[in-house]
């Protein structure tokens, strides 16, 4: 009798819940710009230094319109996909290999350890010799500092599936391949979903850093260049436009996720 | 005429310290279309057993013969339910029973039209397109023994199939099960902790003993009782005398395993 009384209270709740936690997020960041403004303005902070938001605004706004900001993105962005892709594709395709070479993967075990352990962007001065001071390093900084993790995380998420889900399959003559396809990638999607959101970080702070390296253009060069002629406007605004394209990568991740994995 | 036969099995199982003896010198055969039941206490290797017969497990010492070929050059289908439904949270139910008729590039319409049929037969046709996480355990069951069903075995195990079921869908099932053994003349066996289940189903019964598992005892179920549906066979006066026999050897297993296992530790 109450069922859809209740439910349409249920509801009406989780509504209600959703619109709290919107209004918090929205004032916080509200509040976040104003007192960044203030600060600013009443020297609480060096305005040198930390600019306001009122000019990064203005100095976006100007490199918009001047057309000069539009290509540093492009270029920044694509490196960035580009290095993240390549970095996860191949962290799950050498997963996947270690899964099938179960002795190869024994072998490997430390290399991969020691590998993840370094820093990988002190590799950067190394890429740049090897591949040249261009888009190329930059893209295999991105890669590199992606791909071993992935590796990692991807190929535990394989060992882990219940042996029992295999057994099932193999009662029915299934060959490795189709107990890779059926049973151990779906199984994993789960853990290969979330090294992809946090490659996204990855891929980001290995294409600033290989920019700051080598380039003469992008979202890295950018901030560089503001750096070595104090133009803190100039970093500030980058970092805002970085912070924008990573949370609509991020975001894009999970709509991803939400058209693989049913909930 | 022995059909499968296991011929002085046994199995070990090794971790890094040490390892169990699961399975010790275990020889009998089952008959071609005959069902055959395993009893006993948990932990006597009954799985085990059944792992071995279906080639997912390789016996330590002994052979399996099917057919009077060894396990790897037969290829007589073995269909294997194990003992948790194990169904893929990924698929839908029917995807999930379909999933054998995939691996093995058979898919029809026909054969989903079967899945779909039988699966009515088990109630389970509402819930089709549903994923196993919204179905009951029982339901999960059911699921499970049509997708070992579907892909119609020779040999079908299978490893307490109803233990999740309540009294009036366990018989139901029974019935279904031993019809469709006897329309297809299929040879079974079953793992089960149920005296009455063993004794309804079965031509014979084999009851195990543990530390380690062995053939302690066998029963050849009464004829007047092998043809019966399991329904009226519990109702049978002879179903009552086995069922007393079996009940009171594996009582006296206990008290004499009991002490053992209590000095050991
Ligand atoms: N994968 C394994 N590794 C090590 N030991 C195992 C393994 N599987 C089973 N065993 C051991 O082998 C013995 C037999 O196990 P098994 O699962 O075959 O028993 P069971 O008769 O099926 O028991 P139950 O009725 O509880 O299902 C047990 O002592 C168990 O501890
Ligand atoms: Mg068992």
């Amino acid at each position: 009798m109450n069922g859809p009384k209740l439910f349409a209270a249920y509801q009406q709740k989780l509504r209600r819940e959703a619109k709290i936690v919107l209004t918090w997020q929205l004032s916080i960041l509200v509040l976040f710009f104003a007192f960044w403004e203030v600060a600013s303005r009443l020297y609480w902070i060096d305005p040198l230094l930390f600019s306001s938001p009122s000019r990064v605004f203005i100095s976006i706004w100007d490199r918009l319109v001047q057309g000069s900001l539009l290509g540093h993105i492009q270029v920044t962005l694509l490196e960035t996909i580009l290095g993240f892709l390549i970095g996860t594709i191949a962290g799950i395709v050498i997963a996947s290999m270690l899964w099938s070479f179960h002795r190869f993967a024994k072998v490997m075990d430390p290399y991969l350890v020691v590998f993840n352990a370094m820093p990988k962007v002190a590799l950067g001065p190394i890429l740049i010799v090897a591949l040249g001071p261009g888009y190329l390093s930059i893209i295999a900084m991105g890669f590199i500092i992606s791909v071993i993790v992935t590796t990692l995380v991807v190929f535990a998420a394989f060992h882990e599936v219940d042996q029992n889900y295999l057994k099932v399959l193999r009662s029915f003559e299934a060959t490795k391949w189709q107990c890779f396809k059926e049973a151990v990638f779906p199984a994993s999607l789960p853990a290969i979903i979330s090294t992809l959101k946090v490659n996204v970080g990855l891929s980001w702070v290995g294409v600033i850093v290989g920019e700051y390296l080598v380039s003469k253009q992008g979202l890295g060069y950018l901030i560089i260049y503001g750096f070595q002629v104090f133009d803190f406007t100039l970093v500030m605004s980058s970092l805002v436009i970085i912070a924008i394209l990573a949370a609509i990568m991020y975001k894009t991740v999970e709509k991803i996720e939400q058209m693989l994995i049913r909930k | 005429m022995s059909y499968l036969t296991l011929d002085r099995v046994s199995h070990y199982y090794f971790s890094k310290k040490q390892y169990t003896e699961a399975l010790h010198n275990i020889s009998f055969f089952v008959r071609k279309n005959e069902f055959v039941s395993l009893l006993g206490p948990s932990g006597c290797g009954k799985s085990t057993l059944l792992s071995l017969i279906s080639g997912m497990l390789q016996p330590a010492e002994g052979e399996i013969l099917i057919n009077g070929e060894k396990m790897e050059i037969s290829d007589i289908e073995i269909g294997y339910m194990l003992q948790q439904d194990y169904l893929f949270p990924w698929k839908t139910i029917i995807d999930n029973v379909l999933i054998g008729p995939k691996i093995r590039k058979r898919q029809t319409g026909e054969l989903k039209q079967k899945a779909i049929s039988l699966l009515k037969e088990v109630g389970l046709e509402n819930v089709a397109e549903k994923y196993p996480s919204e179905l009951s355990g029982g339901m999960r069951q059911r699921a499970a023994l049509i997708r070992t069903l579907i892909t119609e075995p020779e040999i079908l195990l299978l490893d307490e199939p109803f233990s999740a079921l309540d009294f009036q869908t366990k018989l139901k099932l029974e019935v279904l099960v031993s019809d469709l053994l006897k329309a297809y003349q299929k040879t079974a066996v079953l793992v089960t902790h149920d005296i009455g289940e063993a004794i309804s189903m079965s031509d014979r019964i084999i009851l195990m003993s543990s530390h380690p598992g062995r053939v302690a005892k066998m029963y050849e179920v009464p004829v007047e009782l092998r043809d019966e549906s399991p329904f009226l066979v519990r109702k049978h006066p002879k179903y009552g005398r086995l069922f007393d026999k079996i009940w009171a050897d594996l009582n006296q297993q206990n008290q004499t395993v009991n002490p053992l296992e209590e000095n050991e530790s």
